[in-house]
């Protein structure tokens, strides 16, 4: 029999890709006051699991699942767009989370939701911490492939992961339940339908609060002293042809 | 165990040492204090036996934070790996794991080794470096220790106090951790890469609690190159969607890397459009790279892809458009068709 496959998908609210983060005044963060869409990582991950229905593996259900202020409930609309069933909202309005406290959440919710596989993406294009995926896998002591380029679940539920490393590519094989985390390459998300949009409005999402799982202070870790602009590089000109370009490397003493 | 008691007393030292900068006649005798205290694991990378040069630089991170240092290795007949490392400089001792099942790096198995070996040596701190496999590695340790890491740390401020990037890079957090244990990971491009001789330290053998690893490991392919290793080389030619094809990407970029021995990189539509390997991606998402020449042709600078690079001592762009945005930050700019500018660099630097 078939392995059912129970997918969990965490995504994370964050500032566009596109825009050029600024560093506020008083040197505590950057200007968040401006357009926010999901972690391209994530949609990777919503993408890989949606198409894993679409190839006919059995899945069961696909969970959605974001941590966050009020407005992260539109990143879960937009994952139920792309086909996630359903939606869970953890809100937090004030608390930061940490990559350890997003994994201690995503552990319970693993548990209480029984899911026997997770795909993250490999990094949020905020923080580009790089852990949660792992920090997860090492609290449940699930097998993980994190920086995933291919994925291939069979029926017996084995899972084959090519990975990129530095350098190339590696394969892994292991048993659900597992990790997963989602490198670039993976996959082409797509782009929600207008009917599809519609019909995610009516999925349900549930919407929690740190206190349900027993996390009030959010287990704050890290303090931050300040965030600062990195230095400025200067333009340093142009040149006229490509011996200008050597005269001015040498200079430089580049060559 | 002694980790919290050491901590306790390394914290409240580093709190000596800040209040007492005011007071410099004593602050000589506390930083003394803290050196003694601090301890750390720098966990080395090896590969078929051969010690990655490029790992030391957990070395230089460490010595910033003073006290003793250790390095790690584990892998099948690692004594030889053991050895080498023992010589590298600012080394007191090196622990070893002989055991084959360590030698492809699987998180699974080499965490809870980690979490052994960091409990026994009671260590303040633990530096690897934010490669893939300090990436795949690293967050599990510290979700076992309990431990909030800190990822690809370029500075170090004090005993529990350090300097990232965050957003691409766009901005740069300072923070202080106040977990027991420090895990980090650095970035390597961001320290000295450590000299491999000169030291003398002492071989050990560790503990191995043998931990079952449920994943297999099925094979590899590597990229394989003659050329430097593009995160740690001296000078890197980079090329972008500009090259328009695979073709041009090959016919074009190895001779003027050669001509310049340099390693090649691309920008991420230039890979994903399939001109080059996934690993040659420089960028947010890609490798860092922070070379001596960062010559780049074809690329718009996109600030994903400036992550990547703009640490880099001086860059040189050839782009046909005068306003790409690599031009803000080249200190060496050509505006031209890169399929004629490119030939003739080449042939230049080759006759020069």
């Amino acid at each position: 029999m078939a392995t059912k496959l129970r997918i969990l998908v965490p995504v994370k609210r964050v500032i566009d890709y596109a825009v050029k983060p600024r560093v506020n005044k008083a040197q505590t963060g950057v200007e968040t006051n401006v357009k926010h869409s999901m972690n391209p990582f994530d949609e990777l991950s919503i993408e890989e699991a949606v198409r894993m229905r679409e190839a006919k593996k059995p899945v069961e259900d696909i969970l959605a699942f974001s941590a966050g202020p009020a407005k992260s409930q539109d990143i879960l609309r937009t994952a139920m767009a792309m086909g996630a069933d359903r939606g869970l909202l953890v809100q937090e309005d004030k608390i930061e989370l940490e990559p350890l406290g997003v994994a201690k959440l995503l552990k319970k919710v693993v548990e209480d939701e029984k899911r026997n596989l997770v795909i993250l993406g490999k990094q949020s294009i905020d923080d580009d911490a790089n852990q949660t995926g792992q920090m997860l896998a090492g609290l449940l002591n699930w097998p993980q492939a994190t920086q995933a380029s291919k994925v291939d679940i069979a029926e017996d539920g084995s899972v084959q992961v090519t990975r990129e490393v530095d350098g190339g590519v590696e394969t892994l094989k292991a048993k659900l339940p597992m990790i997963i985390t989602t490198d670039l390459r993976l996959n082409e998300p797509r782009y929600a339908s207008l009917p599809n949009i519609m019909k995610a409005k009516k999925k349900p999402l549930e919407k929690k609060t740190l206190k349900d799982y027993g996390m009030e202070d959010g287990g704050k870790r890290l303090k931050t002293i300040k965030v600062a602009e990195p230095p400025a590089r200067q333009g340093g000109g142009k040149v006229e042809d490509v011996d200008g370009m050597i005269a001015k490397l040498k200079e430089l003493g580049a060559l | 165990m002694v980790a919290p008691i050491r901590t306790g007393a390394l914290r409240q030292a580093a709190t000596c040492l800040r209040q007492q900068r005011a007071v410099p006649t004593v602050r000589p005798m506390s930083r003394e204090a803290l050196r003694r205290l601090a301890s750390t694991l720098a966990i080395l990378e090896q590969r078929e036996g051969k010690l990655n040069m490029s790992s030391l630089a957990s070395i230089s991170a460490a010595q910033k934070l003073g006290g003793s240092i250790h390095g790690f290795v584990a892998g099948s007949n690692i004594k030889t790996v053991a050895d080498e490392a023992s010589k590298v400089d600012g080394l007191e001792k090196v622990i070893y794991v002989d055991n084959g099942a360590y030698d492809k790096g699987l998180p699974e198995n080499f965490a809870p080794l980690l979490v052994e070996n960091i409990k026994k040596g009671g260590y303040t701190h633990v530096v690897a470096g934010h490669s893939a496999f300090g990436k795949n590695l690293m967050p599990r340790v510290a979700a076992l220790l309990d431990v909030q890491q800190i990822s690809d740390i370029t500075d170090i401020e004090s005993e529990d106090t350090f300097v990232r990037p965050i957003y691409a890079g766009n901005a740069i957090l300072t923070v202080q951790s106040e977990d027991n244990v420090k895990i980090v990971t650095v970035r390597g491009t961001a320290f000295p890469s450590g000299a491999a001789e000169g030291g003398s330290a002492a071989v050990e053998e560790g503990t191995d609690p043998k931990a079952e690893c449920p994943t297999e490991w099925v094979s590899e392919d590597l990229a394989k190159s003659d050329r430097p290793d593009l995160a740690t080389a001296e000078k890197v030619v980079s090329g972008g969607r500009g090259l328009k094809s695979k073709e041009e990407f090959e016919k074009l970029m190895p001779p003027l890397a050669d001509a310049l021995g340099a390693a090649i990189g691309a920008s991420r539509a230039a890979v994903d459009s399939g001109f080059a390997d996934n690993s040659l991606q420089v960028g947010q998402t890609g490798k860092n790279v922070a070379p001596q020449l960062y010559l780049c042709a074809g690329i718009s600078g996109a600030i994903q892809h400036l992550a990547g690079m703009k640490d880099s001592k001086v860059i040189a762009a050839i782009n046909k458009d005068p306003d790409a945005p690599i031009f803000q930050v080249a200190d060496v700019g050509l505006v031209g068709d890169l399929f004629e500018k490119v030939p003739e660099l080449t042939e230049k630097l080759k006759s020069s």
